[in-house]
Order: structure tokens, then sequence, then C-alpha cells
């Protein structure tokens, strides 16, 4: 009998498909690794588990009886934990204090601090973990409070773990005191799901390993069984069916050059060109530090060195304003957050960078302002009754046009797109490509960041693939592949 | 200002009374006083009462502008006492000065301890509640000192004709606060600084990816509150003929009751500033007809936080459909 049996998983968000029959399960006593790209559906499987979501269709199991998981607090008391990427715990209160939330031992109407900090040093010993109960957990070093949040899955009595990217953000030596835990807690007889993109880690640790590919079962083996590059093939090899309308563009002279562009903890220098007529795809797995490379290319951040070229000239670039000037133009990752102002029409949103166009003496000259607006609306394709509308109100799609609009009305040299297509349907998906294409056409860049796979091969000339904050290599368009780019994703994770 | 969208030809009664409700309120609040005395009616009480609503006007203009960045300026009250003594204090007879040194000087106040706020908030980061605060502080202290707690009477008469005299029938307050208002309006609606405004206030990443410089923006607002609560100042010392230490005491709540009754959202991006001038012609009736009620002025006070949350609220309303 399984530990846990998780069969025929459907999920849907408002008529959008991300998980399409997962079966997934786990044995007492042994470590499964779930493995899978970005948006495989991980997350969303495991959040079901965690009572977060609830499935439309299929069944959970635990130790052969069937279970409904209806809130995160039922999950727990079933004895499932699951152990974050972004830790939560609460930094003021102690170790034990986190431990025991909710759940302090009481005397009377008052906690029993004494019986607490017991209870606590007895886990922590249990464990062979060094640390003061009485610590405040905000003063310890991220390895410690991981180490905490495991401690607090144990003692709510989990007989099911999921541990999310735990090596993420600890050092080697800390990955070993963690790995001799998870040795411990297989002794207990408990089952870890283990979720990483380390591909050693995994091959260290794990019995068995899961792939899951576009909310899709993919396959289950024992690790033994298989290798880096089996795993690889299994997490990207999909058929490219999508139609990307890539057309034949002269590509000329380097246009826009970045060398030798650092900054502590985000990426290592980082060096690459761009040329007239070229889009260039940059790929890499979520946090491996592409945003923050654009940040601090557009003046959002300050890094710590860096040089850049346009047209072969050097260029300083110390805040937004100087990149706009010298006509670069940033569409950033999340337009609700940074791309837009949710409350302004749509019109004004538009010409909000180019305010010294549009105004003269002082005072904003708006017939020519609307002329252009109306152009861009045209051009772009936008979907709205009137300039005038709240910007708020539209589509994703037509949301992600006005900030493009934003853009290409001040006729940029160099267009840096961040995950352009994302949340957009398939119809103003296609319509972007093309806008792509046609201002491409006319002897500009494109830089895209983006994390689909089959987008990023369809849209590119060439792709840099980014993994840590460090370059993992560059291909040209011949030499595109699935397995190569995750193979460079991964390869200083 | 935005339109919503509105399928054609349909007229939607909520959205309409959620947008223009406080004109009809402003009306409401004039019939029922004016039914509760005849008296405040009459031209004399109108203008009386306009004289004094427009200092409250200059504060909730300045307001205004603040309250679209996000912001809130606590001190403005206070600022009109230090600018009011400062420039009582040149526009003494006996300093022989011209009533333009006095002007000059008041807004001269105003516009150092706005830009002090501004540059706390907008460089130090401090946040705007507790800088504000502060100044509030600071500056009635000062005023204090300046004055060491006793009136400055024996104005010059150039400068009493700024609060106290009249163009015909037209009061002078109401002359400047026209002049003002009309600066107001096309700097916010006219310039593309008054986009700046909105934008940082409705989304400051948004408007520092556009290219602004947000914490200019944010630092100017204070200054224009600064200069602003300078005028009412001066134009408040003038009418009541002396300086007075504890001259605005309070009057930092009108200013913001003015500008959230008018539908500017405290959190900034939202606003309008026709929805400001209603709002201070609200307070302004409420408070000229409650004083001719004889209700008592802590009475008022009630009424005037009611008002202010009835307002919020109803902005709140509008706000998440």
């Amino acid at each position: 009998m399984k530990l846990l049996e998780m069969q025929g998983i459907e999920k849907s968000f408002h008529s959008v498909q991300v998980l399409y029959g997962i079966d997934f399960t786990l044995a007492g006593g042994k470590v499964h690794a779930l493995m899978g790209e970005n948006g495989a559906g991980k997350s969303t499987l495991m959040k079901i588990l965690a009572g977060v979501h609830r499935y439309d269709k299929g069944s959970i199991k635990i130790e052969g009886k069937e279970v409904e998981l209806t809130t995160p607090k039922h999950a727990q008391e079933m004895g499932i934990a699951m152990i974050h990427q972004e830790l939560s715990p609460i930094p003021e209160m102690t170790v034990a204090e986190n431990i025991y939330l909710g759940r302090e031992p009481r005397q009377g109407p008052f906690v029993d601090y004494r019986k607490m900090y017991e209870m606590t040093k007895e886990l922590l010993e249990g464990l062979k973990v060094s640390i003061n109960p009485k610590e405040k957990v905000g003063n310890l070093k991220v390895a410690d409070q991981q180490l905490v949040e495991i401690v607090k899955a144990i003692s709510l009595n989990a007989r099911i773990i999921v541990m999310d990217e735990p090596t993420s953000a600890i050092t080697d030596k800390e990955v070993e005191q963690l790995f001799l835990i998870i040795k411990d807690l297989k002794k207990q007889g408990k089952g870890i799901i283990y979720i990483s993109h380390k591909m050693d880690e995994i091959f260290r640790i794990a019995d068995d390993i899961t792939v899951m590919r576009d909310g899709h079962y993919v396959n289950t083996w024992n690790a033994g069984d298989i290798d880096n590059g089996i795993l690889i093939k299994n997490m990207v090899g999909r058929e490219l069916n999508d139609y990307f309308p890539k057309e034949e563009v002269e590509i000329k002279d380097t246009l826009f050059e970045i060398r030798n562009f650092t900054q502590e903890g985000k990426f290592t220098d980082i060096n690459f060109q761009v040329r007239e007529g070229e889009i260039l795809g940059i790929a890499g797995l979520v946090g491996a530090g592409r945003t923050e490379l654009m940040h601090a290319i557009f003046g959002l951040e300050k890094p710590d060195s860096g040089e850049i070229y346009l047209e072969g000239t050097k260029i300083t670039i110390h805040k937004p304003q100087d990149a706009i000037r010298q006509g670069i133009a940033y569409v950033t990752e999340d337009r609700k957050l940074e791309g837009l102002v949710l409350q302004m029409s749509v019109a004004h949103n538009i010409t909000l960078p180019s305010m010294n166009t549009f105004s003269s003496a002082g005072f904003i000259t708006s017939a020519k302002e609307a002329k252009s607006v109306q152009k861009e609306i045209q051009d772009l394709r936008i979907k709205v009754h009137t300039p005038r509308q709240q910007v708020g109100k539209l589509s994703g799609g037509n949301q992600q046009k006005v900030v493009l609009a934003k853009w290409m009305i001040k006729r940029p040299r160099v267009l840096i797109l961040d995950e352009p297509t994302r949340g957009i349907d398939v119809g103003a998906k296609t319509e972007i490509y093309k806008l792509m294409c046609e201002y491409v056409a006319k002897g500009n860049a494109v830089i895209m960041i983006s994390s689909e796979m089959p987008e990023v091969m369809g849209m590119s000339d060439r792709i840099m693939v980014l993994s840590n904050g460090i370059m993992g290599g560059v291909l040209n368009r011949e030499e595109f592949a699935q397995e190569s780019i995750m193979k460079m994703a991964v390869s200083h994770v | 200002m935005v339109k919503e969208r509105k399928e054609k030809g349909t007229f939607n009664l909520k959205l309409f009374v959620a947008q223009y409700g406080v004109i009809i309120g402003l009306f409401l609040i004039f019939a029922f006083f004016t039914i509760m005395k005849t008296k405040f009616i009459s031209i004399n009480n109108i203008l009386n009462m306009l004289r004094q609503t427009s200092i409250n006007g200059f504060l909730a203009i300045g307001m205004t502008f603040v309250v679209l960045t996000g912001g809130i300026d606590l001190s403005v009250g206070s600022i009109v006492g230090a600018a009011g003594m400062f420039a009582a204090l040149v526009a003494r007879e006996e300093t022989g000065l011209p009533w333009i040194a006095a002007v000059l000087v008041g807004l001269g106040v105003g516009l150092v301890l706005g830009t002090l706020n501004g540059i706390i908030i907008a460089y130090l980061r401090v946040p705007a509640f507790v800088a504000t605060l502060g100044m509030l502080s600071i500056a009635r202290g000062i005023t204090f000192m300046a004055s060491d707690a006793k009136p400055v009477p024996g104005l010059s008469e150039g400068f009493l004709k700024i609060g106290g005299g009249s163009v015909g029938m037209v009061p002078i307050p109401i002359l400047i606060l026209v002049v003002v208002l009309l600066i107001a309006f096309v700097v916010l609606y006219k310039c593309p600084y008054g986009r700046y405004v909105f934008a940082t206030g409705g989304n400051a990443v948004s408007a520092r990816v556009s290219g602004i410089n947000i914490k200019r923006i944010t630092c100017s607002v204070y200054m224009i509150s600064g200069v602003l609560a300078g005028l009412a100042g001066i134009v408040l010392t003038s009418r009541v003929t002396s300086g007075l230490a504890q001259s605005g005491d309070g009057y930092e709540v009108d200013a913001i009751a003015a500008a959230v009754i008018g539908g500017n959202s405290l959190s900034g991006g939202r606003g309008r500033l026709w929805g400001t001038i209603i709002g201070f012609l609200i307070m302004g009736v409420m408070n000229n007809g409650l004083d001719m009620m004889a209700v008592s002025s802590y009475w008022q006070l009630v009424i005037k936080g009611l008002i202010i949350i009835g307002a919020v609220m109803l902005d709140s309303l509008n706000e998440s459909k």
C-alpha cells in the first residue's frame, strides 16, 4: 500500500486547463523527485496536495484511504507538510514560537513557555540540528530558517513532506546537512516529494523521478535507471507545432552591445550583441537573472560593472530617462505592476514617456498627441471604444498592446521585451509576433526574454541562455534544439 | 479626466451618482441651510462665506496635488500659522516695508517649509504621514517662538487690504482664489507635469520605467502645498488683522476633507480638481451654516469627521466597481 496515490488529477483555472490527468505515487521511506520546466504544472499539483486548490477531476488516496483535501489546515491534519521556496516564518518570533504557532502548549489561559522551549529542544536534538530554540528566526541564516521549517513540518506529524527548491538559497555544506536529515526522515518511514532543477542533487537524493511537461504526465523512473540526458529529453521533448510568423529579414551590423555586465547576487560577466534586423531571444529558468539584467541595462538598477555600446559608441545609462533618450525601450515583465498606470486612460498611458514630443513651451499639444495615439491604436490594432478609456478595463492582450504602443511611438532602435505574450490569448500573441517582425524589418533590434520554449525558438534569430546569472551559451537559429537550451539553462544551477 | 466605459445610450444611475453626487450634495446642503435660516442666502453672507472659504480653498488645492501622488500633508495648518506670523512681523506699520515684502516673506516661508517636507519625504524616504506630522509640530513651535506667543497687531493698510478688501463687490481673496484655481487647472490638465503627478500616484514603478523622476515629482507637490499654505496664511492674517500664533490650527482636516469629498483617492492616481472645489465649498457652507445655526463648534467637528468617513466609504464603493 502506497503512502500517497494521486490519480488522474485534472485542473483548470478560468477555462484554461493546466493539469491533464496527472498520476503520482509516493511510497513511505522514499524520496520521489518531481521534475519539469517552469509552467509544467508542478506547483499547481503540489498546491492541490496541500489543500490550497481543489482538483476538478481525479482522486487522492493517503495510505489507501480516499481523502478530500478541502483546506490547507485539513491537508496539514492529514499529515501533509509543504516547505515552500519562499520561506515565510515570522522573523521577529523565536524558533520555538514559530514551530508551535497556533498550537502553543498552554497552562490555563497562558502560554507555557518553558514547556514550549523544552519540546522544541527535544525536536531539534532528535534531528541532530543545533539551533537555539530561543533565537529569533530572523537572525538565523537562510539554511537554518529552512531547517526550522522542516522541524516544524515534522512536529506536525507530517507523513508526506513536500520540499520545493529546498537548496536554492543554501551552501554546499548545508545541503549535506539537509541530505542527512532527509535520510533520517526516510528511515522514519516518511515520504518526501522533492522539487528541484539541480540535476546532480536529484540523482543523489531521489529514489524515483517523475517528469511533467505542459501539464501532462510524462513518465516515472527509478533514479538509477536513467541519466541527465534522458531526463532533459523528457522534460522538453514536445512537438513544435505552433506557428510562428517569422519572416526573412536582412540582418546587418551590430547595433547594441553589452560588455562585462555584473551585479553581485544577480548576474556575472554578461556579454552579448544584437544586430540590426535581429531578434535575440534570452532563455533560462525563472530566477536566472534575465529580468534583473534588463533592469540594469535600462537604468532601473545600478550594476556593479558593465559597458553599453550603441552603434559602436559607448553610452552611459544611469536612469530610465537616459536609456529612453538613447532610443532604448523596455516592455516590462508585469504590465500591471510596471508597465501601465491602470487608472489612467489608454491615450495618457501611451504618451507618458513621450511628453517631450507632445508638449511645447510647457503645455501639452493635444491635437498632435491625439493624432499619434490614434495612429498607434490603428497600427497595433488595439481594441478600444475610445482612447479615453481607462486602461485597467482592457483585456490582457490589449493592455499588452498599449504597453507596446507606449514604446513604439518613440520609434526606438532597441526594443527589450520581457515575457511579451504572457497571459495573452493566441490571437493577440500572433499579432504581437507579427509586430515584432515588422519592427525589426525596419532595421531595428529586439531583445526578447521568454520562458516559453516554442516561442523563443520560433521567433529568435539567436538565443542566449542564462543560467543562475551566468551565460550558459549562445545558439544560432540552425542550432536551436530544446534539449540544448535546457542543458544550458541548468548548467550553472 | 477619464471617461468610464458605458454602453451606448444607457444611463447608469449608480455611476452618475458616484461621480457627480457631490454636486447634488452641495445643493442639498445649501438648500438645507437656506430653509433653516433665510439670512443664509443673503449676498452679504455669501460673500463673507466665500471670503473665508478662499483660505480653505488654497489649502484644498495644494492638498489635491499631494493626495494625487498618494501622499498626505498634515502640516498645512501649521504652515498657515508660520507663514502668516512671519508675514505679519514684516507687515507691521513700524517696519516701514511695503506690503509686497510681507507677501514675499509669507510665500517664502511656505515654500521653505514645503520644500523641507518634500525633501524628507521624497529623498530621505520618510513616510508622508510621519514627516508632515513632525512638521506640524515644528512649524507651530517656530510660530510661537517668533511671536513670543503674543499677537502681532498694527499691520499696514496695504497688507490689510489683501484679506479684507474688495474690488467692487468681489472680495479680493476670491479673485486670488480664482487665479490660483485657473493656474492649478492648467498645470494639472494641460501640462506634462500634471500627467506625471497622476502617474506617480497611480503607479510609481510604471512612472519610473516611463522615465519620470518620481522623487522630483513627489518633492514638488509638497512645495506647492507649502506655498499655497503660505498664501492662505497671508490672507488669513490679513483678514483677522493681526498675526496670531494659533492661526490655522486644525485647517489640515478641512483641506483633507475637501480633497476626499471631491473624490480624490488617498491612495493616489485618481481624482479631479473640480471635485476639490465642490469639496471646499461644501466645507465652507457647512462651517458657515452651522455657525449661523449656533451649533456648537464641537458638534461641527463631529459632523465634519462623519462627512470625511462617509465620503471615503462612497469613494471606495466607486473604486471597487
